[in-house]
């Protein structure tokens, strides 16, 4: 992917479209994903980024699925647990690494934070790291596509046990009752922190939470790629043609711990194991490969070469300063008025 | 201090029966921050319990529990969570005694973490004293350490009141030696002078207790230090009994400038102590920006043992208020 985007047009937008028009990007996309976040790892592991992170390794399908369905021009919620997202959503990863390690290289130069990634280019609202603070937000952006009338669509990306917060279910409510132009996507990793769902949580299936709004619902794999962005675009045509909202439940899993300092004693026996046999870069590349879009050597290559750019994005954090002090005292206020 | 806080909790539910504990993941796992630790295994699920991610509908039912005959102990993880559940803790818990005439009591406590220093963001990282300061009804304590969050915990489960206890996370892991028992129990609203001084009163809270301790003790000036501990109800006559004597006042918050705790203090002991008053009330405090992220920015948001020290020995020698560090950048 090129690092040399033209000037006018952002190397977000260009990502965007990339993941939207080839299934070759997509697949790249997910493994760029699975190696920022690993590496994000290895520099916590490494003492050089403070405080905590939380990774989605496992989950890149909904990520991809999602960007791939949609458009730059629509809006995007998502949440702390944000990486996958924004860079599915075309987010370069010298961005969202010098984000997290706090430089002025990353999307809000270094005062953010891992929990707090945006990108206006590609529609991505500043990541909410409060449970269910998104969702009633991304109605009132599908308000705005719907009071303007255009065709836009507002997304709503949030977990499971997201959909135990008040702000989950009033924000459904409202989208139903006004039948506005969002998609609300649940990622059910089957865990909220340390919590295993059905302890948490009076339904099994996330998706039928939609039936108390009388609002059109969807399970789909959420490993698949391919099935992800085909059920998502499914609620997106039918929110930008007035249908209104839908909840799609994708059924996914973290490998990982629900933040840095979490090793996830919590997990029932072998149920790793399971998920990991279901990879979705594993099932994706399979399948391309199965097709002949793809042969093996080109997958080295890609794999290699991802590793590469992502090497070299790391290189460029490392060059960028620190945030600076004054950065601290800006943008709190906007300077301007209509 | 996350020791003492499950130790302290322990031995209430030991004590009481109706003591009951709730949260996100403070049964099974023992608590995000370790603050409950053996007590679902001691105790049993009835009474310690894991909720789901909802907040308002554990702190409504800590209200509603404590109303009707139990004490319960909830955990907000990060004080910014209650503010999906605001409306539970200062219009619902705190009004209840008052609506009913004086006959219904909430002898509920909400424990929250709180605070800057560990690089979560800033809607991970803030002191929201503010959030509740000024609401009739509710109590509210902060710990400096292992040592007070143990017996301000222990005094907030017998309190009859809704008490709110704020922990700053960067002393979970802190260790001291706790004497145990109820000698260690701190009445809520009373303030502790934590070091002796002639020169100047300096109020502290939570997490620049040590902050002030730290500059006081390399200081050239002579200074009291006093660990606040409640804001609500504040001990007025520590207070102002050791302004009366050094003459000086300085507060030191992390709180953002605009609407922190100090100003309430200030504004009293203007009232109260004008006359002994030798300089002005000195305020020291975060500047009015969102926590940020970057290690040196952060530590930079928290008054520092430095910076104290300069600014009372600025204050000491001109008897005016020195500028804030911010005040040449913004
Ligand atoms: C209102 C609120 N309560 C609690 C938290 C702490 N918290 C952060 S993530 C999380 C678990 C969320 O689980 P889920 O919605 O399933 O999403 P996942 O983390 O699995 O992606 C919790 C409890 C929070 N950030 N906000």
């Amino acid at each position: 992917m090129s690092d040399t985007a033209s000037p006018e047009v952002p190397q977000s937008t260009q990502r965007r479209h990339e993941v939207n028009q080839s299934p070759i990007a997509r697949l790249e996309r997910m493994i760029e994903i699975r190696l920022v976040e690993d590496r994000i790892q290895d520099l916590f592991a490494q003492g050089l980024v403070s405080g905590t992170t939380h990774t989605s390794q496992g989950q890149e399908a909904v990520a991809v699925g999602l960007a791939a369905a949609t458009r730059a021009t629509d809006f995007v919620c998502c949440t702390y647990r944000g990486h996958g997202h924004a860079l599915a959503l075309g987010m370069p990863p010298a961005v969202v690494l010098g984000e997290v390690l706090g430089r002025q290289i990353g999307c809000m130069g270094g005062v953010g934070g891992s929990m707090h990634l945006s990108d206006p280019d590609v529609g991505l609202l500043p990541t909410f790291a409060i449970v269910g603070a998104g969702t009633p937000v991304a109605v009132g952006a599908a308000l705005q596509f719907a009071t303007k009338k255009t065709d836009g669509v507002a997304l709503s990306v949030f977990g499971d046990g997201a959909t135990n917060i008040g702000a989950f279910h009033e924000g459904l409510n409202l989208a139903a009752v006004w039948n506005l132009p969002v998609v609300f996507v649940c990622e059910n990793n089957l865990y909220g922190e340390y919590s295993p769902l059905e302890s948490t949580t009076a339904v099994t299936d996330i998706a039928d939470r939609a039936a108390s709004y009388a609002m059109a619902s969807e399970i789909v794999d959420g490993q698949d790629v391919d099935a992800v962005q085909a059920s998502i675009a499914r609620a997106v045509a039918r929110a930008r043609s007035g249908g209104g909202p839908t909840l799609v439940e994708a059924k996914t899993y973290r490998y990982v711990g629900h933040s840095r300092s979490d090793k996830a004693p919590y997990r029932k026996d072998g149920e790793l194991e399971q998920w990991l046999a279901r990879d979705p870069i594993e099932l994706f590349a399979g399948q391309l490969l199965a097709s002949g879009e793809l042969n093996p050597d080109a997958l080295d290559a890609m794999r290699h070469r991802q590793l590469q750019l992502i090497d070299e994005a790391q290189e460029r954090v490392l060059a960028s300063p620190t945030a600076a002090i004054p950065r601290m005292f800006e943008n709190i206020l906007s300077p301007s008025h209509s | 201090m996350n020791q003492a806080i499950s130790l302290a909790i322990s031995e209430e539910m030991d004590r009481d029966a109706s003591v009951v504990v709730f949260g996100e993941d403070v049964a099974v796992a023992e608590g995000p921050f370790k603050t409950s630790e053996g007590l679902l295994a001691k105790f049993g699920p009835e009474r310690v319990r894991d909720t789901p991610i909802s907040e308002t509908a554990f702190l409504g039912a800590a209200v509603g529990a404590a109303m009707t005959g139990l004490r319960p102990v909830a955990e907000i993880m990060f004080i910014e969570f209650m503010g999906v559940a605001f409306d539970q803790m200062v219009t619902e818990a705190a009004l209840m005694h008052y609506l009913s005439g004086g006959r219904y009591e909430v002898p509920m406590v909400m424990r929250a973490s709180v605070g800057s220093g560990l690089g979560f963001g800033c809607q991970h990282s803030q002191t929201l004293e503010r959030w509740m300061l000024g609401t009739p009804g509710l109590k509210l304590a902060v710990a400096s350490g292992a040592r007070t969050a143990y017996g301000l915990t222990k005094a907030a489960i017998r309190d009859n009141n809704p008490v709110v206890i704020l922990e700053p996370r960067t002393l979970y892991g802190q260790r001291e030696n706790v004497d145990i028992g109820d000698e260690s129990i701190i009445p809520l609203g009373t303030a502790e002078v934590v070091r002796a001084g002639t020169d100047v009163t300096v109020v502290a809270l939570g997490q620049t207790v040590s902050v002030a301790l730290e500059a006081a003790d390399s200081a050239s000036w002579s200074g009291e230090v006093i660990d606040l501990l409640s804001l609500m109800p504040w001990d007025r006559s520590t207070v102002l009994e050791s302004v009366r004597r050094t003459g000086h006042l300085v507060i030191v918050e992390e709180n953002q400038r605009s609407g922190g705790w100090g100003t309430e203090i200030a504004s009293v002991v203007a009232n109260e102590a004008f006359g002994v008053l030798r300089a002005p009330i000195h305020r020291i405090t975060a500047p009015d920006v969102p926590v940020p992220y970057g290690p040196e920015l952060e530590k930079r948001f928290l008054p520092s043992a430095a910076y104290v020290q300069e600014q009372v020995s600025s204050l000491l020698s001109t008897k005016k208020s020195p500028s804030s560090w911010w005040e040449e950048l913004v």
